[in-house]
């Protein structure tokens, strides 16, 4: 079984790295848009709403995309209620804007939506005008919610491209609720702490990529999920299995995981800090057209090596004797032992590949977003959702479930706000249990 | 090293809004999971609303301080049913999940941009809470303190945490009130073995519903205590660590006690403010790396917190009781 788990590692490193390959190198000239998660542009609060104890009253704000796009030249014009106006001011190079007003009241701030960049507008159902009330000797934030996607494209194209930003959000859940799914059918153990696992492998990743040696990503990659893949299964062999033979209830359990990973987190932000960090490969791409699809190489192989890494998953499960003896022991532990399984090998290997698939996961969210400790526990509700949708404890159901999740989350972002996109998930997570809490393709079973 | 800035800070931090907060968080939760058994990882959704229908009926609608309160008090009522209706029939991880997920959707949807004429969304919402600060006995001015040391409170400081602590101990003594009674005996009999209870004729739904009820409404008040402190409220103060925190300090003190979870709160400000004056000391005195003791970093915040998450672990494998529990009335075997 050993011998299966390392061919599996290796397997898994050179699909990465055909799929890597086909990517080419990263070109320079372009600046790629969707790096900066839209729903990013609102959270710019608190650094313009806290008071620097100077009494002047002003109001303020940053016109920006996401975290890397910050836009100079957009003219703001503050009014009274009654229409006079009090000021006038340009955002400067960082984006940044202030308009001083005589005392506390309510305001009209009014982007002038001609001055944005050609490819920028606000968002949809963000008016031009905001009215805002602010305190004497306090500095109030305005958020203006710019976004990138024109409002000239059709529906028809829109609804493709989030689509395919919807696959691929499903995909990465899935690769991660399958080792989540598995370690719950195998042990009945629901690990709160998956999502650190996520992170985990994404920061590992990014220090082999940067600091540790400044490795091309790929090679960082692969060096990170093996050391995802000892996490694993140093947990398991540590913590978990010992704890299983002291046969505690499930609130032991998940309180322990969710002890795990508050420390865990915590650990990661020590020492890698709170700031979101990039990658230092295929952050600047052309796209590529498809049809109504502009999509980054970076996007291709995120789907594709996600494809492979399933049909391979799959596989194993289904034919090898390591994935018979997985399901035999999802199935029926106690059997499986007398059958002659050896149920601690393959929860050790279970939790082994379950690590890797996560931390796999998390370089894919890295990819596309910058990385920060908080990347995997966000990852963690949509995990839920996903394995909860598909039905918990069965790994198809699990991938089924998570790249709806990801369609529904994606998709929902043609009529709502990028920023209630999370609220999605979580809203189908709940329906799912009122209404069939064994999931799409769980067994029903009857409680309480 | 000056030690008695440390404890001053620790002791402060102890008896402080925070730990009132904390406490009454912990109360509503032992209702929930110390005596009822209910796995509510959600109990930062209660305080949210709790926070946010005070702070919004003031700011936004412009009602009375003593409108707000019930409002927000309400809104925690209407989530226990909300949550409780669809839910409470489920497995206990499930429960759990439903609940995280349910005070995440608020957080997300009150800190919203599209919610921003409502509850400030992103930025965080301001109200004046003079009502309550108009009805202040102590002393206050800028030089005026209670307390030595820096264990000591301004003078509207000490409003709220002497009427915070009050409401602490109306709180545990109505949880003592009913718990001791026939319908507390159900729920302890409906967390100990819940066919046993339903075998014996109880609606356990409707009790378990009860408790969600009422542990809410105790939580609200702590989100209530947080607004008025604050004289506002903001998203990010609700992320669900909250909860675990919560969880943290009614398991240090005792779960299914009646002063556990005021004692684990108290007991969590304390140890969590002493180590951080603790680490902040030490960097002052240069003995840390410097990529821990960069000042600015907060990396003090961020070891306690992981702190928390050890001591939530230790405390499940080797105190599962807290420090007055009872072992055997704490959920060992539930399936």
């Amino acid at each position: 079984m050993w011998r299966l788990m390392r061919r599996g590692t290796a397997l898994l490193g050179f699909v990465l790295c055909v799929v890597f390959a086909c990517v080419g190198p990263a070109a320079a000239q372009s600046d790629d848009g969707t790096k900066a998660d839209q729903d990013r542009a609102d959270q710019d609060h608190n650094t313009a709403g806290d008071s620097d104890g100077t009494a002047q009253t002003t109001l303020e704000g940053t016109i920006r995309l996401g975290f890397d796009r910050y836009i100079a030249g957009v003219e703001i014009t503050v009014t009274d209620q009654a229409g006079a106006e009090i000021g006038r001011t340009a955002t400067g190079a960082e984006g940044r804007w202030l308009i001083a007003v005589p005392d506390a009241g309510t305001y009209l701030v009014t982007l002038d939506e001609e001055t944005l960049p050609d490819d920028l507008g606000l968002r949809e159902g963000q008016e031009t005008t905001v009215e805002t009330t602010v305190f004497a000797g306090m500095a109030r934030a305005v958020v203006f919610a710019v976004g990138e996607t024109p409002k000239t494209t059709p529906f028809g194209e829109r609804f493709a491209q989030r689509a395919f930003t919807g696959l691929k959000l499903g995909m990465i859940i899935a690769m991660s609720a399958v080792g989540l799914s598995l370690i719950y059918g195998t042990t009945g153990l629901v690990n709160f702490a998956h999502g650190e696992l996520v992170t985990f492998g994404a920061v590992i990743a990014w220090y082999f990529n940067t600091s540790w040696g400044g490795l091309n990503l790929v090679v960082a990659a692969a060096l990170g999920l093996i050391v995802c893949g000892a996490l694993g299964a140093g947990l398991e062999s540590g913590l978990f299995r010992p704890l299983r033979r002291r046969r505690l209830g499930v609130f032991q359990l998940v309180v322990i995981t969710i002890g795990l990973s508050l420390l865990g987190r915590q650990a990661i932000q020590l020492f890698f800090g709170a700031e979101p960090r990039p990658y230092v490969d295929y952050q600047v791409q052309d796209r590529w057209d498809f049809g109504p699809w502009a999509v980054t190489p970076r996007e291709v192989a995120t789907v594709a090596t996600i494809a492979v890494v399933l049909a391979v998953i799959a596989i194993t499960l289904q034919l090898s004797r390591f994935g018979k003896a997985t399901r035999a022991v999802a199935d029926n532990t106690d059997l499986a032992r007398v059958a002659g399984i050896d149920v601690n090998r393959v929860v050790l290997i279970v939790w082994t590949i379950g690590a890797m698939l996560a931390g796999l996961g998390g370089i894919f969210v890295g990819l596309d977003a910058d990385i920060d400790p908080y990347l995997g526990f966000q990852l963690l509700l949509l995990i839920f959702a996903g394995v909860e949708l598909g039905g918990l404890g069965t790994a198809y159901g699990a991938v089924v479930g998570s790249v709806l999740i990801g369609f529904a989350t994606e998709i929902s972002t043609l009529w709502i706000s990028p920023e209630l996109k999370f609220v999605v998930p979580l809203a189908v997570l709940i329906l799912v249990l009122l209404l069939r809490p064994q999931g799409l393709f769980g067994i029903r079973e009857r409680v309480g | 090293m000056e030690f008695d800035i440390i404890f001053g800070n620790a002791a402060r931090a102890a008896f402080g809004p925070e730990a009132v907060i904390l406490a009454l968080a912990a109360i509503g939760l032992n209702v929930h999971f110390g005596y009822t058994g209910l796995l509510n990882f959600g109990q930062v959704g209660f305080m949210l609303l709790g926070a946010y229908g005070t702070s919004v009926s003031v700011a936004t609608f412009g009602w009375s301080l003593w409108v707000g309160i019930p409002v927000g008090l309400a809104l925690c009522v209407a989530l226990a049913l909300a949550l409780g209706i669809p839910t409470l029939r489920l497995q206990a991880v499930l429960f759990a999940i439903v609940t995280i997920a349910a005070a995440e959707i608020l957080r997300l949807i009150i800190g919203s941009t599209d919610a921003i004429d409502l509850t400030g969304g992103p930025l965080s919402i301001s109200f004046d809470a003079g009502a309550f600060y108009d009805l202040n006995p102590y002393a206050e001015g800028p030089q005026v303190r209670y307390g030595v040391g820096t264990f000591a409170f301004t003078g509207q400081q000490m409003w709220v945490i002497t009427v915070g602590w009050t409401l602490v101990a109306l709180a545990s003594l109505a949880v003592f009130l009913i718990v001791r009674s026939p319908w507390g005996r159900v729920l302890k009999s409906i967390r100990d073995d819940e066919n046993a209870a339903r075998s014996l004729g109880k609606n356990v739904f409707s009790y378990k519903m009860q408790a969600l009820v009422i542990g809410g409404v105790i939580a609200g008040l702590a989100g209530v205590v947080d607004a008025i402190k604050t004289s506002g409220a903001d998203p990010n103060g609700f992320r669900p660590q909250v909860t675990f925190f919560t969880y943290t300090a009614l398991l240090l003190g005792g779960s299914a006690t009646y002063v556990g979870p005021v004692i684990g709160a108290i007991l969590f400000w304390f140890l969590r403010e002493w180590i951080e004056s603790f680490l902040r000391q030490l960097a002052a005195e240069a003995w840390l790396p410097q990529s821990i003791s960069d000042p600015l970093s907060g990396s003090e915040g961020v070891i306690s917190v992981g702190m928390v998450g050890l001591a939530l672990i230790l405390l499940v494998l080797f105190r599962p009781q807290g420090i007055v529990g009872n072992r055997t009335e704490m959920l060992i075997d539930d399936s």
